[in-house]
């Protein structure tokens, strides 16, 4: 039942804007991966492409060992043979079927005997927790009981891949995150190779097992959560992932090993860098202390917001803001002095330039 | 040698890879709906179009009396040359143009006192029993057209046309002047009292949807009310008006009915009714041209129209936001508007339609002695005496046949048009942005900008006699659902699309991931979700074409006669009782009509039936 993804080359046109630029990822069988990017880089397309409901310009794309697209041999299966079920941002429940009618659907297409529809839409809605609400209308349904049926609605044919299409954006902070405790589950479960499109950072970071960054159609990176949190492959993805936001720091490579920043200098593995750069520092990578320390670069604290588990400060120098993440409620006051050190382990130097992660 | 044939296979292959996307794309369900429709559309709309044109350049076998040497089929310019340069330009063009724009002109500024202050009075103000004229404001639109004028003479006739005495010489004593009685004041006020209704949909549409903050914050500043009015509330309406002028414009402009029979006794010609005068007269490229000139002078109109307004249709940019609209406070005036605009409603609803059923009561008309009132028009018996020997409507198996002719070309019209509106909805939504789509969207606007009597002269051009595979369908039932249809299109088209955007694009997605094909996904998510839309799609077109005129007056024969044809045959024979008669019944059924898409039509509205 573990499916391997094979996207080769893939490219999507729509009148002059290239909304899938030459993709091509290979997703393992049982991944979660996650297509993340801002609206309008092309995730939704790439996902539309995968299911069938949209016709590529370039590329070809395997499911298991199925070849369902082809551009050089003209083939293209229609959605329904692709053996794939779709979630939609809003559900697409057909409001005038009951819950019952939805789930089975596209079993009696598939011309199942009564009893098996039966017993897969008991299964199915087991499985989501909605047992109970055969009879009711879409409407009868508040927005997270229609997304679970929605979910049971794919499940019930059990499909080979999982596609998802921002399946938790019209659900509020609170359902959501019940809502990925559940999908999380329903994977480790079913292991099967799910498709996941979110423009939620966070999200994709704890629901994945892989993430692809996507930027005006073209993929940024591919890796696991850890990796693209660690050593984002350049500024964007980087900018992108994280929150608060990686601080970003115009330096200069004035000898091997050191980075000039102007009021301070960090001595740190430069590779081959020379000239401008810009460093990555993680927010919760900043150490910060209320005495000057060894190394410490004195700041001036700009405004301190607790948020309960973790405080966010932010420190001046100059012209410079720098966002630092701090464990509980923070003591610093406004204004008060403070001297940073920073981990040059931790830190990513990426090329001014060309924006890419400076790699040995 | 080796890199030769493996180009020719490289090359043969990309031609079956461009191969299968071809046919891929070509059964698409909305790339097969669209090349459907384009073949539909282009027999019905675009092929008459043509011959339209080509009949006015060619000589014609009726020109060979005038001109001996014309060949026929060939190219001439003379029918253009006589209609707008030769000593009868005059008559046969100029002047009902210019009487077509006089009544035009007249009506539409009538139609906009009426229409909008009646609207402004529903929507803006704490009159009493404003859901009511809410209603009744509506109905006139829905009555056949030329009831009102038909009501006028029963009221107003004089012996201008030779004819017996109106109500008004029986009370008054006295004969009412010739300009009250025929020609272009009774013409503006009866167009004026049933086109209203446009600019009270268009401006109650556009005073619903301003926001009455706008007007407050007006009122806080001290404005008075006059200003608010003339400064805030008539720029914001000022789109929706421009629009109800130009429809009920170009809509006067084409109209029959109430010119044939206010205007033609006393030879007060219209470009409409001018034109089937001159088919009638055997001069069909003379017509024809008559019905150039009406569709150019309405597609400069709507252009204009969209030029001012500045979107393609503007009949639908008046989006119903639905404020919450803060009444004005008419105060002590309350009263005075409320017994106005009863008066209002009963001069053009319950005065008209009296007077209707008053006149079908009497044996001879203009007798209004109470031994001249009989039932014989309803139900005598058949006596040469009156009405050509024909019995009275209720006993008349002429009648019967008739209305079972109406109501067979009604229900089978609304039904091509309702399933045509959801395919061409289809075709359009599902192919949005694509060039396929957009052509498609156009052709079936082409019927709009085509004054009614016009696409009755397109169609005669076109199924008057056998061409290729198309044949001669005039004189045929046939033909009247194929104009009627026709001529439904841009409304059956905006009502699919609008039923095609409130299902979502992701619902029927949903089949097809599922495995549905493309008959199963309209017959289990498509069909089931726009039946609704069907449905008032199919009653809306069910009352227009019930009492359509200008539309069929030109195509019916004695065999495919239609009650509302019936009824201006009737009087033009001088049957004026049975044709008050017919004009109840159709008003009958029309407002039961109403009535039942008020009922059953879930949340279709006369307004959506128009396409507004």
């Amino acid at each position: 039942m573990e499916t391997t993804i094979r996207i080769n080359n893939l490219t999507k046109k729509f009148g002059g804007v290239t909304a899938v630029n030459n993709v091509s990822l290979t997703i393992d069988p049982g991944t979660f991966l996650t297509l993340l990017g801002p609206s309008g880089c092309g995730k939704t397309t790439l996902l539309r492409c995968l299911a069938g409901l949209e016709d590529p310009d370039g590329g070809e794309i395997y499911i298991g060992d199925k070849l369902v697209f082809s551009y050089d041999t003209g083939i293209s299966l229609p959605p329904g043979q692709r053996e794939l079920g779709l979630v939609f941002q809003n559900y697409a429940l057909w409001p005038h079927m009951k819950v019952d009618k939805n789930i089975s659907f596209a079993l009696e297409i598939q011309k199942m005997p009564k009893a098996e529809i039966e017993k897969r839409i008991k299964e199915s809605l087991k499985e989501v927790q909605m047992v109970g609400y055969e009879d009711r209308y879409p409407r009868e349904m508040s927005g997270g009981q229609q997304q679970r049926v929605a979910l049971a609605r794919m499940l019930a044919y059990r499909p080979k891949v999982f596609l998802m299409d921002e399946p938790l954006s019209n659900l509020d902070a609170r359902l959501r995150m019940d809502m990925r405790t559940e999908l999380k589950r329903l994977h480790h479960i079913s292991g099967a190779t799910t498709v996941y499109v979110t423009h939620d950072q966070v999200e994709a970071l704890t629901m994945s097992t892989n993430i692809a960054v996507m930027k005006e159609g073209v993929l940024q990176q591919f890796d696991t959560p850890d990796k693209i949190y660690h050593f984002p492959a350049n500024l964007f993805v980087a900018d992108f992932i994280g929150n608060p936001k990686v601080n970003l720091l115009d330096g200069f490579v004035s000898e091997k090993n050191c980075v000039d920043f102007g009021d301070f200098k960090i001595s740190m593995e430069t590779y081959n860098a020379t000239g401008k750069v810009v460093a990555g520092i993680r927010p919760e990578d900043i150490v910060i202390s209320t005495q000057p320390v060894p190394g410490g670069v004195e700041f001036k604290a700009y405004s301190i917001l607790p948020s309960g588990a973790d405080s966010t400060i932010i420190a001046h120098l100059g012209e410079l803001e720098l966002t630092i993440k701090v464990m509980g409620i923070s003591k610093i006051k406004m204004d008060e002095k403070i001297w940073l050190t920073f981990d040059e382990a931790t830190i990513n130097l990426f090329d001014k330039e060309s924006g890419q992660l400076i790699t040995p | 040698m080796a890199t030769t044939t493996y180009t020719q296979a490289e090359s043969s292959n990309r031609l079956i890879a461009g191969f299968r996307r071809f046919i891929r794309w070509l059964t698409k369900p909305h790339v097969v709906l669209s090349l459907i429709m384009l073949a539909v559309m282009f027999v019905m709309v675009v092929i008459p179009l043509y011959r339209l044109v080509l009949t006015t350049v060619t000589w014609q076998p009726e020109d060979l009396s005038r001109v001996p040497e014309a060949v026929v089929g060939k190219f001439t310019t003379f029918h253009w040359v006589r209609m707008l340069t030769g000593v009868l330009s005059r008559i046969y063009t100029f002047t009902p143009l210019q009487h077509s724009m006089t009544v035009a002109i007249g009506a539409t500024l009538l139609a906009f006192l009426i229409g909008g202050a009646l609207a402004w009075l529903v929507i803006r103000t704490d009159m009493p029993g404003r859901k009511i004229v809410n209603q009744l404001a509506v109905l006139p639109y829905i009555m056949p057209g030329w009831t009102i004028a038909q009501a006028w003479l029963v009221l107003f006739k004089n012996r201008a046309s030779g004819g017996t005495p109106g109500l008004f010489e029986y009370l008054v004593g006295q004969s009412p002047p010739d300009w009250l009685s025929y020609g272009p004041v009774p013409i503006i006020i009866c167009s004026a009292l049933h086109y209203y209704t446009f600019f009270f949909l268009f401006t109650s549409a556009a005073l619903m949807s301003i926001d009455s903050n706008l007007e407050e914050a007006g009122e806080l500043m001290g404005a008075s009310r006059w200003r608010i009015l003339r400064k805030i509330t008539l720029p914001l309406v000022l789109p929706a008006l421009l629009s109800g002028f130009i429809m009920t414009f170009s809509k006067v402009m084409g109209t029959f009915g109430g010119p044939n029979i206010l205007g033609t006794p006393v030879r007060y010609y219209v470009v409409a009714t001018m034109l089937r005068g001159s088919l009638a007269a055997g001069d069909k490229a003379d017509a024809f041209v008559l019905g150039i000139v009406l569709i150019l002078f309405a597609i400069l109109i709507i252009s204009f129209n969209q030029k001012l307004v500045g979107t393609r249709k503007s009949y639908e940019t008046i989006g119903g936001r639905g404020f919450v609209a803060q009444a004005s406070k008419l105060r002590n005036m309350k009263t005075v508007a409320f017994i106005s605009v009863i008066i209002f409603q009963i001069l053009v609803l319950v005065l008209p339609l009296s007077l209707l059923v008053l006149s079908s009561f009497m044996l001879r008309s203009g007798d209004y002695s109470l031994s001249n009132f009989s039932l014989q028009h309803w139900i005598g018996e058949a006596n040469t005496i009156y009405n050509n020997g024909e019995p009275g409507v209720l006993f008349n198996p002429k009648i019967y046949a008739t209305a079972w002719n109406t109501i067979k070309l009604a229900l089978f019209t609304a039904f091509f048009t309702a399933l045509l509106g959801i395919f061409l909805g289809y075709a359009i939504v599902k192919g949005r942005g694509t060039r396929l789509a957009k052509i498609v969207d156009q052709l079936a606007y082409i019927p709009y900008v085509i004054p009614g009597i016009a696409f009755g002269a397109v169609y005669i051009a076109m199924f008057a006699k056998k061409m290729g595979p198309l044949p001669a369908l005039y004189g045929t039932f046939t033909l009247l659902v194929i104009v009627s249809v026709a001529k439904h299109l841009p409304y059956s088209s905006r009502s699919g699309v609008a039923a095609m955007m409130s299902v979502g694009r992701e619902l029927e997605e949903a089949g097809q991931v599922s495995g549905a094909n493309v008959w199963q996904c309209f017959k289990r998510i498509i069909f089931p979700l726009t039946s609704s839309g069907f449905v008032s799609g199919f009653l809306m077109t069910f009352i227009t074409t019930m009492r359509e005129l200008s539309l069929i007056i030109l195509l019916v024969t004695p065999a495919t006669q239609l009650l509302a044809s019936q009824t201006m045959f009737y009087i033009e024979n001088g049957n004026e009782q049975m044709a008050n008669i017919v004009i109840l019944i159709l008003v009958l059924i029309t407002l039961v009509g109403n009535f039942l898409i008020g009922r059953f039509g879930r949340g279709s509205s006369l307004k959506k039936g128009l396409g507004m």
